[in-house]
């Protein structure tokens, strides 16, 4: 016998896979991205002067030459904006005032009427700096033997949980004790220590950054943009120039990818500050590609050191990490990302004895951001091969440690509060079983050796512990529903999901569903960020809240327009339905005249508009010196990733035969796009494994174009690409859903590397795993001639 | 200045006779002149594939040919492929298979796409990886485009 229980019911269109919003616009080149926005004659363009020196003070600046060219309109310069401008830790100026920090740092920007002339004014500009040493090394930035790059430090504005350490490179600190790791070691059967080298990579969105603003008479800005972070962007911008939040106004039409390179503030000040020059006139600032490698923000790289142990059952006793985040000039995220890696210092296992030292490092090198995975890939790519190691080390397979130590519901995690329930053990089994783990295929050619590997993964939200969500639901005269909101649709599909869960919450069909777009701070609802892979959930819960609402005013409504109690009543398909007295309304005729009063005495309702918010609320302070609290994050959202490769002896190169992805989203809302999400991550995950590399010499980048930093194309990706969808629910997360964006390339680095390490038994110290740097180890290790 | 130069080109079935500089790029002269932004720009040195157009019915990088170089010919850009009451099956597939996210490389694919299912009505997955490896994409992972022309060539060969 079954009993229905209503409120478990998943509504539609929860859990389809519905076909994109934005499908319309996009597959017509109708979409209007940033740079297709048309602003007249009057547009001005606007170019940089940019460091060519990785440290030097600036002792002079001439721009009189660049001035007197016909057709420049401004040519401004550090001295023209003094305030201080950064998300968590207030470290840079729009433009370079005394110092400069990185090839690339902004030093003087000019506005004219093309962008040939404004390119010939940047030339005509002079600048005499006095030459530093570079910082290059995060390690060695982190040592009292390092010139500093910001001397000034202890005199920055900074949020509470962030720990910048005086007169040192450390632009934040995090630590874990927990547990005594020193008397842990002497139980350990098999302990492994390792040193792992994450090299900076950069985002590669396929849309350069572009920014315009525009500042009138007034002193009211609008900035139109690329933008993740539209919000975000008016706070920190509208704080920088000294003017009100209200008078900052960010539009934000399609983006062209983001994975965090178009999060928080990067270029966009330089184009606002321009604009300020010249009142009344658009200036547009778009980046070359070549500017978009290293003028904008690239992922940190890291230097890592992890020592781990276990018993003789491969139970993991004691783990002691230490990691050198190289943040770059200034560390708009990376202060966070050091956190970040700090409390999720054990990767997904439950580990009784921790010490974690996480150092965010100012270097010479260009500014870190956050990049897909927030700092979890470059951490995770070392940590699970030091597990593999570790399984090998005390003779267990590489999946049976896993399963023997990952993180369980009520696992303590290593900032001591416990897990939620969570299906990552499921997500284990899952790629195991879709790679056929444990079985050993025959290679394709006598030159060729077969591996297999697994990682394994977990990524909290990183953010501050009040970030917040808003929406509003409208309905129109024929019915159909616009959904305000603030967060925006990177290619993720967070418009296609939203519109799903406003249909669902409602009763209304997806079909009748609209986004409010662009996203405009004057007119859209607040949203913290479009980062850290928290819309679904949640902006979710803001959009399905306002959408409770809006169905609540009108099911009152009916309800006393009929007489009849509300529990009666239902919206299903776009028509208010009685169960009761079996009558029926659609909403067309009733969400903006409202309904007659009985007998003609008038009329009641009126235009319905719902509103909803979503905020956590639980989030608590970690202890600075042990890193322990009650709760740390609002969620951890884990998975586990496989492939089987083949590495050719005679080159080195490395071929991807087969991926499996497993991960637990919580609720698929709309399971393609989950799939889609998975296989994008994975792609990207092994574009990062086998070919991208800043590479930096002496603070120059090398490759900063698409001939020289290569990222995957079509035939790098494997033919055969699973994706397995499994749903624990999140307590609080609309219909059970957590994010996903960014967990799909986390461990796929750390999966290619341990199944290079089963096909020719080498290891190396980072990522990229090149045909070059393959072949090398190989012959180092004597496993060719 | 430069000279200007005479273009008569046929873009998406239409006639334009334009002066134009000689060291104006195709991309540029299709968005700033024409204002057909569905071309979209994505590394102004041939690579990406973003700014694909069809010339004379071949796909070409419209960042890497002049606009001069077009005189009296034909050009064919996304939005020239099929209106939204009648997309080309590509565009169909596109949407029903899920094979675009942020869709800035989109009309690229598709422009490099047509002619590939006009000559291979019943292309590998492999024909297919390779016609358009030379087509950047960092959101989708391929998986879904991939799945997209195998759709578009089914529905046209129905």
């Amino acid at each position: 016998m079954t009993t229905t229980v209503v409120h478990e019911r998943i509504p539609e269109p929860i859990g389809e896979s519905k076909p994109r919003l934005d499908n319309r616009k996009k597959v017509t080149g109708a979409a209007t991205y940033a740079d297709d926005m048309q602003f007249g004659s009057g547009l001005l363009y606007a170019r940089i002067l940019h460091s060519p020196h990785p440290h030097a003070l600036i002792k002079s600046i001439n721009i009189s030459r660049a001035k007197a060219l016909p057709g420049v309109k401004a040519v401004v310069t550090g001295e023209d904006f003094p305030g201080f401008i950064g998300l968590y830790l207030q470290d840079r100026h729009i433009f370079c005032r005394d110092r400069v920090r990185y090839v690339g740092d902004p030093v003087a920007g000019v506005a004219a009427t093309s962008e040939e002339i404004a390119v010939k004014a940047v030339n005509l500009i002079e600048v005499e700096y006095e030459v530093l040493e570079p910082v290059v090394n995060p390690e060695f930035g982190a040592s009292p033997d390092a010139p500093l790059v910001h001397p000034q430090l202890s005199e920055y504005k900074v949020v509470p949980f962030i720990l910048p350490q005086a007169g040192t490179n450390i632009s934040n600190l995090f630590k874990v004790r927990k547990g005594d790791v020193g008397a842990a070691w002497e139980k350990c059967a098999a302990i492994v220590e390792r040193k792992y080298r994450i090299p900076h990579i950069q985002h590669v969105p396929i849309e350069p950054h572009v920014a315009i603003a525009q500042v009138d008479e007034t002193g009211e800005v609008t900035l139109w943009g690329s933008s993740q972070s539209p919000f975000a962007q008016r706070n920190l911008i509208a704080q920088a120039l000294g003017i009100s939040q209200s008078d900052m106004r960010v539009v934000a039409p399609y983006v062209g990818g983001g994975f965090g390179s178009k999060a928080g503030v990067s270029m966009e000040a330089l184009a606002v500050a321009i604009a300020t020059k010249v009142r009344g006139r658009p200036v547009k600032l778009r980046l070359t590609r070549e500017e978009e490698f290293y003028t904008a923000f690239v992922r940190q790289e890291l230097i890592s050191y992890f020592k781990m142990g276990c018993d003789k059952n491969g139970k993991i006793l004691a783990m002691e990490n230490r990691f050198y985040w190289g943040g770059g000039a200034y560390t708009e995220y990376g202060v966070n990302v050091t956190r970040a890696a700090g409390y999720s210092s054990t990767g997904p296992y439950e580990v009784p004895n921790v010490k974690t030292d996480s150092y965010c490092v100012y270097t010479n090198h260009p500014v870190g951001g956050p990049m897909r995975g927030f700092g979890m890939p470059e951490m995770h790519t070392g940590l699970e091969q030091c597990i593999d190691d570790l399984a090998h080390e005390i003779g267990i397979d590489p999946v049976e440690i896993r399963r023997r130590n990952c993180i369980r519901e009520g696992s303590i995690l290593v900032t001591g509060s416990k897990m939620h329930p969570t299906g990552l053990p499921q997500c284990i089994e899952e790629t195991a079983k879709a790679i056929q783990w444990g079985q050993k295929a025959s290679p394709s050619a006598p030159n060729k050796r077969r591996g297999k590997g697994t990682a394994i993964m977990w990524k909290a939200p990183a953010m501050p512990p009040n970030a917040g969500s808003s929406a509003w639901v409208e309905l129109a005269e024929d019915g159909t529903v616009t959904v305000g909101l603030g967060g925006q649709d990177l290619g993720q599909g967070t418009f296609t999901v939203c519109a799903q869960m406003a249909a669902a919450a409602l009763g209304v069909p997806y079909e009748s569903v609209r986004i409010a777009t662009p996203v405009d701070t004057r007119f859209s609802p607040y949203e913290w960020q479009t980062v850290a892979s928290r819309l679904t959930w949640s902006m979710g819960n803001a959009v399905v809240s306002a959408a409770q609402d809006a169905r609540r005013q009108i099911l009152d409504l009916v309800s006393e327009a009929w007489g009849e109690d509300p529990e009666d009543l239902d919206i299903r398909n776009g028509v208010v339905v009685s169960y009761k007295s079996e009558q029926e309304i659609p909403l067309k005729d009733m969400v903006i005249y409202g309904l007659p009063k009985p007998n003609d005495s008038g009329w009641m309702g009126g235009p319905i508009r719902g509103r909803g918010k979503f905020m956590p609320t639980y989030v608590t302070s970690l202890d600075p010196e042990t890193g322990q609290g009650e709760r740390a994050v609002v969620h951890y959202t884990t998975g586990s990733q496989s492939v089987e490769l083949e590495v050719d002896l005679d080159t080195g190169q490395v071929e991807i035969l087969r991926g499996a992805s497993s991960f637990d989203v919580g609720k698929a809302i709309n399971p393609e796009m989950v799939k889609a999400q998975m296989e994008g991550g994975f792609v990207q995950g092994l574009s990062s494994a086998l070919f991208e590399e800043m590479k930096m010499v002496d603070g120059y980048m090398q490759n900063p174009s698409f001939v020289d930093y290569r990222i995957a194309t079509t035939t790098d990706a494997p033919s055969d690409l699973q994706s397995v969808i499994v749903e624990v629910p999140q307590d609080d997360g609309p219909w059970g859903a957590r994010g996903i964006g960014e967990h799909s390339m986390v461990a796929t680095a750390a999966a290619i590397a341990n199944a290079i390490f089963d096909a020719v038994g080498i290891r190396m110290e980072g990522p990229p795993f090149s045909a070059e740097k393959i072949y090398l180890a190989m012959l180092d290790a004597g496993i060719v001639e | 200045m430069s000279d200007l130069f005479n273009v008569n080109v046929t873009v998406n079935g239409t006639l334009y006779e334009r002066e134009v500089e000689p060291r104006i790029l195709l991309s540029d002269f299709l968005r700033h002149d024409l204002g057909l932004t569905g071309t979209h720009v994505g590394c102004e040195h041939g690579v990406c594939g973003a700014c694909t157009v069809l010339f004379d019915g071949n796909p070409v990088r419209s960042c890497l040919m002049f606009a001069v170089q077009t005189n009296g010919h034909e050009v064919t850009t996304v939005e020239g492929l099929g209106d939204i009451d009648d997309l080309h099956p590509i565009q169909q597939a596109f949407w029903e298979a899920h094979a675009l996210q942020c869709g800035f490389c989109t009309p690229g694919f598709l422009t490099t796409l047509v002619p590939f299912l006009e000559e291979n009505p019943d292309p590998s997955e492999e024909e297919i990886r390779n016609a358009i490896s030379g087509n950047l994409c960092r959101c989708t992972g391929y998986q879904h485009i991939v799945e997209a022309v195998q759709l578009a060539a089914e529905k046209m060969r129905a």
